[in-house]
């Protein structure tokens, strides 16, 4: 059933063409921005943070691609459900015999299948023209294990963003604007995410508060793995972070859905 | 000049009408009020860890840069909040309620520039007007009568042509109500790329925000003259004192967008 | 009080529809939303303008009321062109849409009535008088303080009602003003509307699907179909221009074939009850006279037909084409 929610979701997404299209246009615009702020700074210190400029500019344009697919500045499928909250057809829903946290993951599954696709491709194809990008490199084995270990960090990247921004939307039951917390949530993602700048060049103390947070496991960690900057016991550490931060924000987010459940139920919404 | 002072005041009044409701929910209200605050702080915050490793960027020092930043964001931010909320003009438009706008006797620019008025914008303008006034001090201008005027009218000059950005994007929501965002590349990402020097960019975008979207009029260019620096595009120097006349085509170039978007709402009505 | 206020002349009004035919051809087609209309309306009438969906009703109300440019045809009201004259037209209109409030939805109702003040410039001797009677009549004084979005399907066109006359329009244009109300509501709207015509001489013109609308508050209707006025007069010609026919049902004494009666047929039998068809500008009595010297009757009635009838029988004669009859 999840399945075809998720294929359900995927298929809505692909109707909405013109704001795909806008969106695109306005990542791949920001790209350039970034890349050329990046430049401009590589040029000074040719390896900061450890990226040569090569992998720094591909760092810019995987960020710009994977905005929209993680959801790093906005709330993707879960907008529909902090609508539902807010008019409050979200009684409707938890009468009906269905996991709600697993099928808002099913729905924004397909949203960031589709987003992939689209959004993700499109930009990074443009930077590719216009930059000289890094794609992974070495033997072949090499090769195929570090677009498999992308794949697999993208997957638990999604799941960590999806749970916290499900927590997000959930805050919906005991706030009633949710603007001032979704603005503070995108900054905060962001930035410690690792999306403007990589975390590597904060300076210690703010990397150090960066590296305790879960945003990393959103966008600088699937990045870092495809651009090859961890040997096999690193990637597969990096990997068990996220796995960690999914496991701790999806139950986190099981515990506060049932308190909310309990609310509607007493309260009648 | 009635209609026009009519459709002004009815602007106010709306204006006044909806900081009156947002200021009804205080907490809320300074909250998103910090939010907007800090979202537009981030990106000095990326400018300053960058500094943390270089002195220059692309020749510019940090006050420099902080010049152009305050400059970008604090023009950007009074356009937003005088005429941001055009952009929900889109969803109007496909919900069909920009019909309700049109069977009243004030130009539809004015109702729908003040509709959901977002006093929250002010949290840029704050940020932004910080970080210029930290810049001036650090920069310590030689300031003359002339600096002075060129600097007043970067401002305006900077709002209008922002705002003629914001009125021409959302008059093509009239013709694609979906396609928004756009829009948005232009308003927050010129606004972003003005942050930094033009030094950094390829010389052919930095062409094309002088004849193109004449987005260099907005701060790139009166900079120049302020801070004492080469263009790098070598223009004569005259174009570093253009920026009103940009400003005035700017605005003449929107308004006739958004009469164009209106007519032809008027004869497909969708 | 005769003098004309709303002038359409040969209007038409077409638009291109891009349908999508597969993956990405497009095909362009062009709709004729409204093929020719012509009427005009006297000052102070109250006018009931009906037609299937997508007949040509809104956008006649658009055109009327500026929002949409007619592709050719000559339109005036109070001698302007809506379009050219929209700003000061718009001044002495008021527009209430069924499906879409003009009021601002996040912010009390009040607020809508003080910017509706600002923007219609009312002085405030009108604005008190003229609000003061809208909510009595209206009953909204307990809605005034609440936020559009809070208010009911009924609560929200009362308001708009009272929206669209603080400024003491001449014309009222109504779109589907009674659609999804309940049968209070609607009853209450009725009264108001038919009130403000009577009062202050406002002419009304009132786009329904629901007939009753029509029954208690229209002396004329004009019935729209295919973008072209199929009908314009009083309700009861309605009746002879859908050649509608009454229903004499009769009880015989015993069970009989079906009997045989001049100016009159048998439309259904049912055990010893009959019913039998006429039109329904003849008079019922020669027949009744005639049935009751042929047969035995145990009892008799006539009933008039449903508007609802004679109004679907009007659209299906539309829907038929025409035969061509040679103009000259």
């Amino acid at each position: 059933m999840y399945a075809a929610v998720c294929l359900r979701s995927f298929r809505r997404y692909s109707t909405y063409r013109a704001a795909t299209g806008a969106r695109v246009f306005t990542n791949t615009v920001f790209g350039f921005i970034l890349s050329y702020t990046y430049l401009a700074l590589w040029q000074v210190r040719p390896h900061l943070g450890g990226y040569d400029l090569s992998a720094a500019l591909t760092y810019v344009w995987i960020g710009q691609g994977l905005l929209s697919v993680l959801a790093i500045n906005d709330l993707g499928a879960l907008s529909d459900l902090q609508t539902r909250i807010a008019n409050g057809d979200v009684a409707v829903d938890l009468f009906r015999p269905v996991d709600q946290q697993r099928w808002w993951l099913a729905v924004d599954a397909g949203r960031a299948g589709y987003q992939l696709l689209t959004n993700a491709l499109v930009p990074m194809l443009v930077g590719g023209l216009f930059f000289h990008l890094r794609l992974p490199q070495g033997t072949a084995a090499a090769t195929v294990a570090t677009w498999a270990a992308t794949a697999v960090a993208l997957l638990l990247a999604l799941l960590v963003s999806y749970a916290m921004r499900h927590l997000i939307a959930l805050t919906g039951f005991w706030l009633l604007d949710l603007r001032g917390v979704q603005l503070v949530y995108y900054l905060v993602s962001c930035f410690f995410s690792g999306f403007f700048l990589p975390i590597t060049t904060f300076p210690p103390l703010l990397e150090a508060v960066a590296r305790a947070l879960p945003f990393v496991a959103v966008f600088q960690v699937p990045a870092d793995v495809f651009l090859q900057r961890y040997d096999a016991t690193g990637t597969l550490a990096a990997l068990g972070v996220q796995v960690a931060w999914a496991v701790v924000l999806l139950g986190l987010g099981r515990l506060v859905q049932s308190r909310a459940v309990l609310k509607v139920v007493v309260q009648g919404g | 000049m009635a209609e026009a002072l009519h459709a002004l005041r009815c602007y106010g009044h709306i204006v006044r009408m909806w900081i009156r409701a947002a200021l009804a929910y205080p907490a809320s209200f300074w909250m998103t009020m910090l939010g907007n605050l800090g979202a537009s702080g981030m990106d000095f915050v990326i400018i300053i860890v960058m500094f943390l490793h270089t002195h220059a960027l692309g020749g510019w020092s940090l006050p420099q840069v902080a010049f152009l930043y305050g400059t970008s964001g604090l023009t950007l931010g009074l356009a937003d909040l005088f005429v941001g909320s055009l952009d929900q003009l889109g969803v109007r438009v496909r919900e069909g309620s920009v019909d309700t706008i049109l069977v009243r006797p004030v130009p539809a620019l004015a109702q729908l520039a003040g509709d959901r008025f977002a006093l929250r914008r002010i949290g840029r303008v704050a940020q932004s007007g910080a970080v210029l006034v930290w810049s001036l001090v650090q920069l310590d201008l030689a300031w003359t009568p002339l600096k002075a005027l060129v600097f007043v009218s970067l401002l305006l000059s900077g709002t209008l042509i922002f705002g003629s950005v914001f009125v021409g994007g959302s008059a093509f929501h009239f013709f694609m109500a979906d396609a928004a965002e756009v829009q948005n590349s232009f308003t927050y990402g010129g606004a972003t790329m003005l942050q930094y020097p033009p030094t950094i960019y390829a010389r052919d975008i930095v062409r094309g925000t002088v004849f193109g979207v004449p987005l260099a009029f907005v701060n790139w260019l009166p900079a120049l003259y302020l801070l004492g620096r080469n263009d790098p595009l070598g223009l004569p120097s005259w174009f570093r004192f253009a920026s009103p006349v940009a400003a005035l085509l700017c605005v003449a170039a929107a308004g006739l967008l958004w009469r164009t978007g209106v007519r032809s709402y008027r004869s497909t009505g969708s | 009080m005769n003098e004309t206020l709303i002038e359409v002349e040969g209007v038409t009004k077409s638009f291109v529809v891009r349908r999508r035919a597969g993956r990405f051809r497009r095909t362009r087609e062009e709709v004729h939303a409204v093929a020719g209309l012509d009427f005009t309306v006297r000052r102070g009438e109250m006018v009931g303008y009906i037609g299937p969906n997508g007949a040509g009703k809104s956008t006649t109300v658009k055109m009327l009321t500026g929002i949409l440019l007619p592709s050719t045809g000559r339109l005036r009201v109070a001698g302007a062109d809506p379009v050219r004259d929209r700003v000061r037209l718009a001044q002495r209109m008021g527009v209430v849409f069924g499906q879409r409030t003009t009021l601002w939805w996040d912010l009390p109702l009040r607020d809508s009535y003080e910017l509706a003040r600002r923007i219609y410039r009312i002085p405030d001797a009108t604005y008190t008088r003229n609000l003061d009677r809208c909510v009595e009549l209206l009953e909204l004084a307990p809605l005034l303080d609440v936020p559009v979005r809070q208010l009911s399907l009924g609560q929200r066109m009362r308001g708009d009602i009272a929206a669209a006359l603080l400024h003491e329009p001449e014309v009222l244009y109504l779109d589907e003003p009674t659609i999804g109300l309940d049968v209070v509501s609607k009853r209450r709207v009725r009264e108001f509307l038919a009130r403000v015509n009577a009062d202050l001489g406002t002419t009304v013109l009132l786009t329904t699907h629901d007939l009753t609308d029509i029954e208690q508050l229209c002396s004329r209707v004009m019935v729209i179909d295919h973008g072209r006025v199929v009908y314009d007069g009083g309700l009861d010609g309605l009746h002879e221009q859908g050649r509608s026919e009454r229903t004499l049902v009769v009880e015989l004494e015993r069970e009989l074939p079906p009997v045989e009666l001049p100016g009159a047929r048998v439309v259904r039998c049912e055990g010893t009850r009959q019913w039998l068809a006429f039109p329904a500008s003849a008079s019922a009595a020669p027949l009744v006279a005639e049935l009751a010297a042929r047969y035995e009757l145990r009892d008799l009635s006539v009933r008039e037909p449903e508007i609802e009838d004679v109004i679907a029988r009007m659209y299906e004669e539309a829907e038929r084409p025409v035969a061509a009859v040679p103009s000259h």
